[in-house]
C-alpha cells in the first residue's frame, strides 16, 4: 500500500515538474569535462542562471570524459542522436562543420566584440563556435637558471632567435645540473604534438598543409624550410638536449619542478601547479623566432550548435549568456584557462595586469596561430604526430616528411578535397 | 535421421539462446558489416556518400613491388659515392611520384638490399600495414612457446600438495584478473629508461656494470619488451587450463610409473605429456588467436613506435578506423586479420589432429 502511495506521489511530482518546464524548450548541452568537479560546478552555475534569466529555453547538461568525448559525438551523429549545443575542440570544428554535425552559430557581432581571435571558430566564412577561453604555450624557465647561465631574458618584442635558444640549451647542458636541458613533453601523445610543435615548423617557414588551397601538402610539410625544421628537431634528441618519445609521463609532470630540466615547453594549464609547487622564480618565456616570427598554437574548447538543433537562436542566446566576463573570469580562476577578453582577464587573480600568468594572455594575443582550418586537419594532425615521433627516433628527415606529404594528400584525395 | 542436438532438446536451445543471440548481434553481424565496409570507401565522418569500390581497399593494403635503383653517375660515368664510400642512389620518390610509373604512385619504401652496384627496393602501397603484419607474426611466433611453456611450468609447480598452495595459485593468476591497461602502465614504469625497476635490478645484479637501457624507446628492444610482458600477463590463464589437464590424468598411471622405477623426466615424457595432448592443442590454438589481437599493450606503452617497431594489425585497425577516420581501411585490415587467423587455426588443427 505504502509503495503505491509513494509511486503515485512521485508520478504527481514529475507531472508537476514537466508542467513547469513545458513553457521552456529544452536544449541538451554536451560537455567534455566529466570528472572535473570544479569545471562542472562552474558550468552548472552558468546554466542555472541562464535558465532562470529567461523563460523560453532551458539547458540540460550531459558531461562526458574528455578522452572519449569526440568518439561519443561521432557515434551519436551516426545514430542521428546529437544534442542541441555541442562543446567542440577548436581544431576539430571544421571537420564537424564539414560533416554536417554543426550549423553556423547565429551569434551577434556585439557578443564577440573584443574577444581573442583564437576563441572564435571560423570556417568557410561563417562562425561555427565560440569559446570562453584559450590556452597558450610558453617556455618555462627559472630566473635563477637564466642568471646562472648568463642568458638574456627574451621578451615578446625580442624573443630568442634559434641561435640564442641553442646557446641556452648548450649552456644548460654544459652546466651538468640537469638530466636534460629541454623538456618538450614528448610523453604527451596525441593532439599535443601538432598543437605544441607545428608552430615550430611554421616559424621555420613550413606548415602542415598549404593554407591557401588546403588541397595539397607536397612542397609544404616537406619544403626545404620544413626539412630544416626536421633536422633541428632531430638534433634535439640525437645530441641529448631533450628526452625522447619514451619520456616517463611522471617526469613530464614534475621534472621541471624537481629541477631535472632547465627549460620546459608547456601550456598555461601547468603554470598554477608549478607556482604552487614552490617554483617562485618561474618565468614564462615566449616562443623563439626560427625565422618567420615566433608562433604558438591556439584554439581550445568552444561551444557550437549541432545541425539537429531546432532552436539555433536559443543556443546562440545561451552562448551569448555564457560569454559574459564574469563567467570567463570564474572559469579562469577555477581551472586556470586564459580568459577570452581583456576585461575578464582583469577580473581574475592570475591574469590581471601584474598577475603571475598575465604573460600568457599577451602570448595568446601576439603569437597565436590557429591550426590549419580544414576538415582534413584531424587526419593531417595524426600524420604530423607520427612523422615527428619517427624523426625524433632517428628516421630520415626528408623521407619521413615526404611520406607524410604523400599520406596527407592521399587522404585529401579520398575525401574529394574536403569541400574546399 | 535427425541428430540428438536438434531432437527433443527445446530446453537446451532455450538456454543457449541469450548467448547465441549476443554472439550473433555483436560478433557475427559486425563481421559481415566489416566485410561489406571493406568493399566501399566509407569514412567515419563525411558528408560524402560512400561508394562501392570493389577490392581497391585490399589492393591499397597488399600491393607490393620491387624496383631497381641504378647508382647515381657523374658526367664521366663514374659511380658517385658519399664520404663513407657508400654508393649514392636516386631517391625512391623519383619513381613513386613520377608520371612515368603510374603503377607505383603513392607507394613507399619498405626495405632494400644491394645486388652488385644496384639497389633492389621493395616498395609497398602501405608500408605501415606491412610492418604491422611482420610485427604481429613475430609477436605470435614468440608468445606461443613463451606463454604456453611458462604456463605449463607454473602448472607443474602448483600441481603439488603443499601447505598454502592456493596462495601461489592466486598470485600466479593475479595478472589475468587485473586490467591489461593497468598492467601496461605499471610495466611502463618497470621498463623506464632512467631509473626503471628493471634497469635498477640489472644494475644491482651486475654490480653497476650494466648501462641502463631505454627498453621501450629502442627499436631493437621495444617489441621484445612487449612480448615478455604479454607472455607474463597471460600465463596465469593458460596455467589454469594446463592444471585442469594435469588433474585429469589418472593417479594410477603415476603409481604404475613409480613402480616401474621411472625417473621424473621419464614420468613427464611418457605419462604427463601424452595425457596433456588435447590440452596442449587447445592452449596452442587459443594463445595463437589471442596473440593476433594484441592491442592494449601497444596503445598504452609505445603507440606503435619507436619507428614502427611495435605496430600491430589491431592497433593499425583502430588507428585507421577511428584516428584517421578511414573506417573502410580499418575494416579491410580486420577482414584480412580474420582470414589469417582462420587459416592458421585450420592448419594448426590439421597438424595436431589425432592420427589413427
Amino acid at each position: 500500500m505504502k509503495l503505491t502511495k509513494t509511486l503515485l506521489g512521485a508520478l504527481a511530482a514529475s507531472t508537476a515538474l514537466a508542467g513547469a518546464a513545458a513553457a521552456q524548450t529544452e536544449m541538451k548541452l554536451w560537455y567534455h569535462g566529466a570528472g572535473n568537479d570544479v569545471e562542472s560546478g562552474l558550468l552548472n552555475t552558468v546554466i542555472e542562471e541562464f535558465n532562470s534569466a529567461q523563460s523560453d529555453y532551458s539547458v540540460v547538461v550531459e558531461s562526458f570524459p574528455q578522452q572519449s568525448y569526440n568518439e561519443s559525438v561521432v557515434a551519436s551523429a551516426l545514430a542521428g542522436n546529437l544534442p542541441c549545443i555541442l562543446d567542440v575542440d577548436g581544431p576539430v570544428m571544421p571537420n564537424w562543420a564539414w560533416a554536417g554535425y554543426l550549423q553556423p552559430l547565429p551569434i551577434s557581432q556585439e557578443a564577440i566584440e573584443g574577444h581573442l581571435d583564437s576563441t572564435i571558430g571560423r570556417y568557410d566564412d561563417e562562425i561555427y563556435s565560440v569559446g570562453l577561453w584559450d590556452a597558450a604555450v610558453a617556455l618555462y624557465a627559472r630566473q635563477s637558471t637564466l642568471d646562472e647561465l648568463g642568458l638574456r631574458t627574451p621578451t615578446l618584442e625580442e624573443p630568442w632567435s634559434k641561435d640564442e635558444l641553442m646557446a641556452a640549451l648548450d649552456a644548460a647542458k654544459a652546466s651538468g645540473n640537469y638530466d636534460y636541458a629541454l623538456d618538450l613533453g614528448t610523453a604527451w601523445t596525441g593532439e599535443w604534438y601538432p598543437y605544441a610543435f607545428s608552430p615550430f615548423m611554421q616559424s621555420f617557414g613550413g606548415d602542415i598543409v598549404d593554407r591557401s588551397t588546403y588541397a595539397s601538402a607536397d612542397g609544404v610539410i616537406n619544403s626545404d624550410e620544413a626539412i630544416e625544421f626536421g633536422e633541428w628537431w632531430q638534433s634535439l634528441f640525437e645530441e641529448g638536449y631533450a628526452p625522447g618519445t619514451s619520456q616517463d609521463p611522471a617526469d613530464r609532470d614534475v621534472g621541471f619542478i624537481e629541477g631535472k630540466y632547465a627549460f620546459s615547453w608547456n601550456g598555461n594549464w601547468a603554470a598554477a601547479a608549478t607556482l604552487d609547487a614552490g617554483v617562485d622564480d618561474v618565468v614564462f618565456l615566449p616562443a623563439p623566432d626560427f625565422g618567420t616570427g615566433p608562433k604558438i598554437g591556439a584554439g581550445s574548447w568552444q561551444f557550437g550548435v549541432s545541425s539537429a538543433c531546432e532552436t539555433p537562436e536559443g543556443a546562440a542566446a545561451f552562448v551569448e549568456h555564457a560569454l559574459q566576463d564574469k563567467y570567463m573570469a570564474a572559469f579562469s580562476d577555477g581551472i586556470g584557462l586564459i580568459p577570452g577578453t581583456k576585461e575578464a582577464a582583469q577580473m581574475t587573480v592570475k591574469y590581471a595586469d601584474g598577475g603571475p600568468l598575465a604573460v600568457f594572455f599577451d602570448l595568446s594575443e601576439k603569437q597565436a596561430l590557429v591550426r590549419p582550418v580544414t576538415p582534413g586537419y584531424v587526419v593531417a594532425a595524426k600524420v604530423f604526430e607520427k612523422a615527428l615521433a619517427d624523426i625524433a627516433n632517428g628516421a630520415d628527415v626528408a623521407d619521413t616528411l615526404d611520406a607524410a606529404a604523400d599520406e596527407i594528400e592521399k587522404d585529401i584525395e579520398s575525401n574529394q578535397g574536403y569541400g574546399h | 535421421m535427425s541428430s540428438k542436438l536438434t531432437r527433443s532438446n527445446k530446453a537446451g536451445w532455450l538456454f543457449a539462446m541469450p548467448g547465441f543471440s549476443l554472439l550473433f548481434l555483436f560478433i557475427i553481424v559486425p563481421f559481415f558489416f566489416a566485410f561489406y565496409l571493406s568493399l566501399t570507401n566509407q569514412r567515419l565522418v563525411s558528408p560524402n556518400e560512400a561508394q562501392f569500390v570493389g577490392l581497391e581497399n585490399y589492393r591499397n593494403l597488399l600491393s607490393v613491388a620491387v624496383v631497381t635503383l641504378e647508382p647515381e653517375t657523374d658526367d664521366a660515368g663514374q659511380i658517385v659515392r658519399d664520404e663513407d664510400g657508400e654508393i649514392e642512389y636516386p631517391r625512391v620518390r623519383t619513381i613513386t611520384r613520377s608520371d612515368e610509373f603510374p603503377q607505383y604512385r603513392g607507394m613507399g619504401e619498405w626495405f632494400r638490399w644491394h645486388w652488385g652496384d644496384t639497389a633492389k627496393v621493395v616498395i609497398a602501397s602501405d608500408v605501415l600495414f606491412m610492418k604491422a603484419l611482420v610485427n604481429t607474426l613475430t609477436f605470435a611466433l614468440f608468445i606461443v612457446p613463451l606463454q604456453g611453456g611458462g604456463a605449463l611450468l607454473l602448472a607443474l609447480l602448483i600441481n603439488q600438495k603443499l601447505r598454502g598452495i592456493n596462495v601461489f595459485r592466486t598470485v600466479y593468476f593475479m595478472p589475468v584478473v587485473i586490467s591489461i591497461v593497468v598492467i601496461s602502465l605499471l610495466w611502463r614504469f618497470i621498463y623506464s629508461g632512467n631509473d626503471g625497476l628493471l634497469n635498477n635490478i640489472l644494475e644491482v645484479l651486475t654490480l653497476g656494470a650494466f648501462t641502463p637501457i631505454d627498453w621501450l624507446g629502442r627499436t631493437d628492444t621495444a617489441l621484445g619488451s612487449i612480448i615478455a610482458m604479454s607472455a607474463w600477463q597471460g600465463m596465469g590463464f593458460h596455467m589454469v587450463i594446463w592444471l585442469a589437464g594435469l588433474q585429469a590424468i589418472s593417479p594410477t598411471l603415476y603409481e604404475a610409473a613409480a613402480i616401474e622405477g621411472a625417473s621424473k623426466w621419464q614420468t613427464f615424457r611418457y605419462v604427463t605429456w601424452p595425457g596433456l595432448r588435447n590440452t596442449a592443442v587447445l592452449v596452442l590454438i587459443v594463445i595463437t588467436m589471442q596473440s593476433f589481437a594484441v592491442f592494449a599493450q601497444v596503445d598504452v606503452m609505445t603507440n606503435g613506435g619507436p619507428l614502427d617497431s611495435t605496430q600491430t594489425l589491431v592497433f593499425q585497425t583502430v588507428e585507421r578506423g577511428y584516428g584517421k577516420q578511414d573506417i573502410s581501411g580499418g575494416a579491410t585490415i580486420s577482414v584480412i586479420l580474420f582470414l589469417m587467423v582462420l587459416t592458421i587455426s585450420a592448419v594448426q588443427g590439421f597438424l595436431t589432429r589425432e592420427r589413427k
